[in-house]
């Protein structure tokens, strides 16, 4: 059974129609889904599948394999997606298996990533679900020899109510058949009333294999006769080859050379031995004069970045200054960030009789498929894309890169070959959150409402940059997007890309910041001071419960006691959120603790609250990073961190207790929750110090020399 | 290039692998003896991902050579069980989600195994102290002290 969850031993080019046939007899059922509405970014050409057997098979044993283009990185969506499948289709959460990722048995999917694995394919698999269980009633009903309504479904068994000796299973109903039965009908989806999966907290799927290591990675993949590659690097972004000496390398018994338009590479039967092989290639470089580092890269994005996309616009500038009490212009800056998940990129591939076979660490397997197909000349469909567990991807395992590399070199030397970044190769190819520069002018009038927003974004795109207070006299403007992977030709130093909630960590530093500016130039207590500016009934909800759960209790800010406590609220991928902290500042070091987090989100229907809240508080745990010690170091091209020694992030050490509380909402279909709990944890941290020190950070990472400087400043 | 076999105990068994002894255990673990579920996430010592027990103590594997564990009792994930039941932290980590993508976890687990192997009954604090060396990024760090305190004080779930 688990081989089927993890479809790696399963022989190369395997098509579904083989797979499913290996299953045993299924159901044929054909119907028709509503077209799913995406957001634009992943609105590619393709849509999800209308086939009800693109998602799911039912074996004779009654066992339910879900098929899904998804990948497990750590989300648990291979529990949540099975759970949603699970109650439409009224079968135990116990009898299904997931396969997810493999392109030549799961339906496409553009990719994970944007919190839309329960948005958008969820609700697919919940209407295949329930139609499946439409058409396994009606055919019961059939078999029994009574009207539909006549029959109640129960794990998997369709009984007549009356009589519940009467009974037919699903694994019966779909055995030996292929069934091309259609109900001229519309299944209607269960309400959160009538949940009994939905809305619980199964124990993931995955916890099994992952707490007794036999959880496989790319990493851990291993086909007969497969070498381990390692390639020639430039030293920076833009350096181009001067000399190129393998001679060395070629010479050691044992190891390959692939030369290969532009691909250097050595290879070798174990990893050890290629390492030592490219420690004796020779490479001379040209590598360009930086142009710009971490001090000057603001002032270039600000110049650099393209012409400014007005996002949103409402009323009159001008008389919103002219309504001001109190005006308030600030900048705000974040660096580059890495996504530096603990598992590097990482791809084996088998290329042989013009097909390849591809287990790849990627959040889309369907995007990579094209991709190795170009690289290596051949046609999409003789390209089969496996994904095994993903060990973190955070946005940063969007791009295919590794595993072209190993398409390429198993192609060059007709075995399978494995190319695992190292840890620095990870951060050199890492497609960064770009460092980026916000510009806000606001004012308020002298009843603490705000009458005026302007706010350039620089670099960072727009997404969480929504204002939802109620602001007569306003403009958004995006100057560039979040996402630039086209390196050194784009106005930043190397590649930029998605990064956990893109551009919502930039957006919402400033924005929330600027809020709590504002509320302690008006004497309003900060939560106060946003209920006042809203109406939106679900903001209100959420700042109240955060409220509660915290227990707190509006006083004049800031304090200035050395301890602090701040609030920030967002919205991102349909959930509302607000964060509560509390912190201490060292004055005499600068040094930040995080010392209490409350978390409050309205998520929509919830479909696993406990793995809802896990979510929340890795991401808050992520956030710590971001807010108080992630800045790549570099000097134009040239990426200085290469690893974790200088790269820091959250350790136990940092983890406050955080409580997370989600707010009830079912009468909105299930939102992000992926995202949304990391997009505060700047402003909040921020906000929180001004409480405890009196002074505003405004720079991410609020380092301790940030703060030093800032108290010095005050 | 003829080397010594190096014996060893590998998750009770006894082993004997004639190979160079500069070569890293990790590696060896993972490529030679098909242990996958000791990772790499660094190389040097910084993530914790490669943390094994050597005679009871968590080691980075990454920086351990062969003929540093010539004759000592070398435990990884998948010898952890015992007599086919999982290790209490095992346990403890599946039933209070002290995972998420999981590939940190089997780090976790051994360097938290090494942990309780020299304080049996730690503190809180001495917990943090002890797996701070681990990094996680996905955020599971506070179930993952959980898990570590009920595996320690035998509140985790019994089969
Ligand atoms: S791989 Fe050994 S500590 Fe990171
Ligand atoms: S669970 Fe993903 S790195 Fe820890």
């Amino acid at each position: 059974m688990t081989d089927l969850v993890r479809p790696t031993p399963a022989p190369t080019g395997m098509d579904r129609r083989d797979f499913v046939k290996t299953l045993g007899g299924g159901v044929l059922v054909l119907v028709a889904l509503p077209s799913i509405g995406v957001e634009p970014a992943a609105a590619q050409r393709r849509q999800y599948p209308t086939d009800v057997n693109a998602y799911l098979h039912i074996a004779q044993d009654g066992k339910v394999t879900l098929f899904s283009g998804k990948i497990e990185m750590g989300q648990g969506v291979e529990t949540s997606l099975a759970q949603m499948a699970a109650e439409e289709l009224g079968a135990p959460l116990s009898s299904f298996t997931v396969v997810m990722g493999d392109t030549a048995s799961c339906p496409w999917d553009a990719g994970t990533w944007g919190s839309m694995t329960t948005r958008f394919f969820g609700p697919a698999v919940r209407a295949a679900a329930a139609q499946a269980r439409l058409i396994l009633t009606d055919l019961a009903a059939e078999r029994l020899g009574v009207p539909r309504s006549a029959l109640a479904v129960e794990d998997g068994v369709v009984y007549v109510a009356r009589d519940r000796a009467r009974h037919v299973s699903y694994g019966e109903l779909a055995r030996g058949q292929r069934i091309t039965h259609t109900v001229d009908q519309k299944a209607v989806l269960r309400t959160a009333r009538q949940f009994t999966v939905m809305g619980t907290s199964p124990k993931r799927l995955d916890g099994h294999e992952k707490v007794t290591g036999r959880a496989k990675y790319a990493g851990d993949i291993r086909r007969p006769g497969m070498l381990y590659a390692r390639i020639v690097r430039p030293p920076a972004h833009g350096a181009t080859p001067k000399s190129l000496d393998t001679s060395a390398a070629a010479a050691m018994p044992g190891v390959t050379v692939v030369n290969h338009d532009g691909l250097v590479a050595v290879l070798a039967a174990d990893p050890e031995t290629a390492a030592k092989a490219l420690d004796a290639v020779k490479a001379e470089w040209n590598v360009p004069d930086p142009t710009v580092n971490a001090q000057t890269i603001y002032a270039h994005l600000v110049s650099a970045a393209p012409h400014g996309e007005t996002v949103d616009a409402a009323g009159d500038l001008a008389a919103g200054r002219a309504a001001a009490a109190k005006t308030f212009d600030t900048t705000y800056y974040n660096a580059y960030v890495a996504h530096a998940p603990i598992e590097p990129h990482t791809s084996v591939a088998d290329v042989r009789d013009g097909k390849a076979t591809v287990w790849a660490s990627t959040q889309s397997p369907f995007g990579t498929q094209p991709q190795v197909a170009r690289a290596l000349g051949i046609a999409p469909e003789n390209v089969r894309v496996i994904t095994p567990f993903v060990g973190g991807g955070f946005g940063g395992k969007s791009a295919g890169q590794q595993s072209v590399e190993a398409a390429r070199l198993s192609q060059a030397v007709g075995k399978p070959v494995m190319v695992a970044w190292t840890r620095a190769e990870e951060f050199f190819y890492d497609t960064y959150r770009p460092a980026a520069v916000v510009k806000v002018a606001s004012a308020v009038d002298g009843a603490g409402r705000i009458t005026l927003w302007d706010y350039s974004v620089y670099a960072a795109g727009s997404r969480g940059s929504n204002v939802l207070y109620d602001i007569p006299n306003r403009r958004i403007r995006a100057f560039g997007q979040q996402s630039d992977t086209r390196g050194t030709e784009s106005y930043h130093p190397f590649a930029t890309g998605p990064w956990r909630a893109p551009g919502a960590n930039t957006n919402r530093f400033a924005a929330e910041q600027q809020m709590d500016v504002m509320a302690a130039a008006a004497g309003v207590d900060p939560i106060e001071f946003r209920l006042r500016n809203t109406k939106d009934p679900r903001m209100l909800r959420v700042l109240r419960a955060a409220a509660e759960a915290y227990g707190w209790r509006p006083r004049a800010f800031p304090a200035r006691t050395g301890h602090g406590r701040g609030v920030a609220f967002g919205e991102d991928v349909g959930t509302y959120v607000v964060h509560i902290a509390d912190v201490t500042v060292d004055r005499s070091t600068g040094a930040v603790k995080v010392d209490r987090v409350v978390c409050a989100q309205d998520m929509g229907i919830v479909v696993n609250p406990d793995g809802a809240k896990m979510q929340t508080e890795g991401a808050i745990t992520m956030g710590l990073g971001y807010a108080l010690s992630e800045g790549l170091r570099f000097d134009g091209g040239d990426i200085k961190d290469a690893n974790f020694d200088t790269y820091r992030f959250t350790r136990f050490s940092w983890v406050p207790p955080i409580e997370v509380v989600l707010v009830k909402n079912d009468d909105d279909p299930p939102q992000g929750g992926g995202e949304p709990g990391v997009i505060n944890m700047g402003a909040v941290i921020a906000n929180a110090i001004f409480d405890a020190i009196g002074a505003r950070i405004y720079y991410l990472p609020m380092t301790p020399e940030r703060v030093l400087e800032a108290l010095r400043a005050t | 290039m003829a080397n010594d076999p190096i014996q060893f105990t590998l998750n009770g068994k006894s082993v004997t692998l004639q190979t160079d002894p500069a070569r890293l255990l990790l590696w060896v673990l993972r490529t030679d003896l098909e242990l996958t579920g000791t990772k790499y996430g660094c190389g040097m010592g910084e993530c914790g991902a490669c943390t094994v027990l050597v005679d009871g103590q968590a080691t980075r594997s990454c920086l351990t050579d062969l003929a540093a564990v010539r004759g000592k009792r070398v435990t990884t994930i998948e010898g952890l069980a015992e007599d086919g039941r999982p290790h209490p932290l095992q346990e403890a980590f599946d039933e209070h989600g002290g995972y998420q993508c999981g590939y940190c976890t089997s780090g976790m687990i051994m360097n938290a195994a090494g942990l309780l192997h020299a304080h049996p009954h730690p503190s809180r604090r001495e917990i943090v102290e002890g797996m701070e060396g681990n990094l996680c990024r996905c955020g599971a760090h506070q179930r993952i002290v959980a898990a570590i305190e009920s595996a320690a004080t035998g509140t985790g779930r019994q089969p």
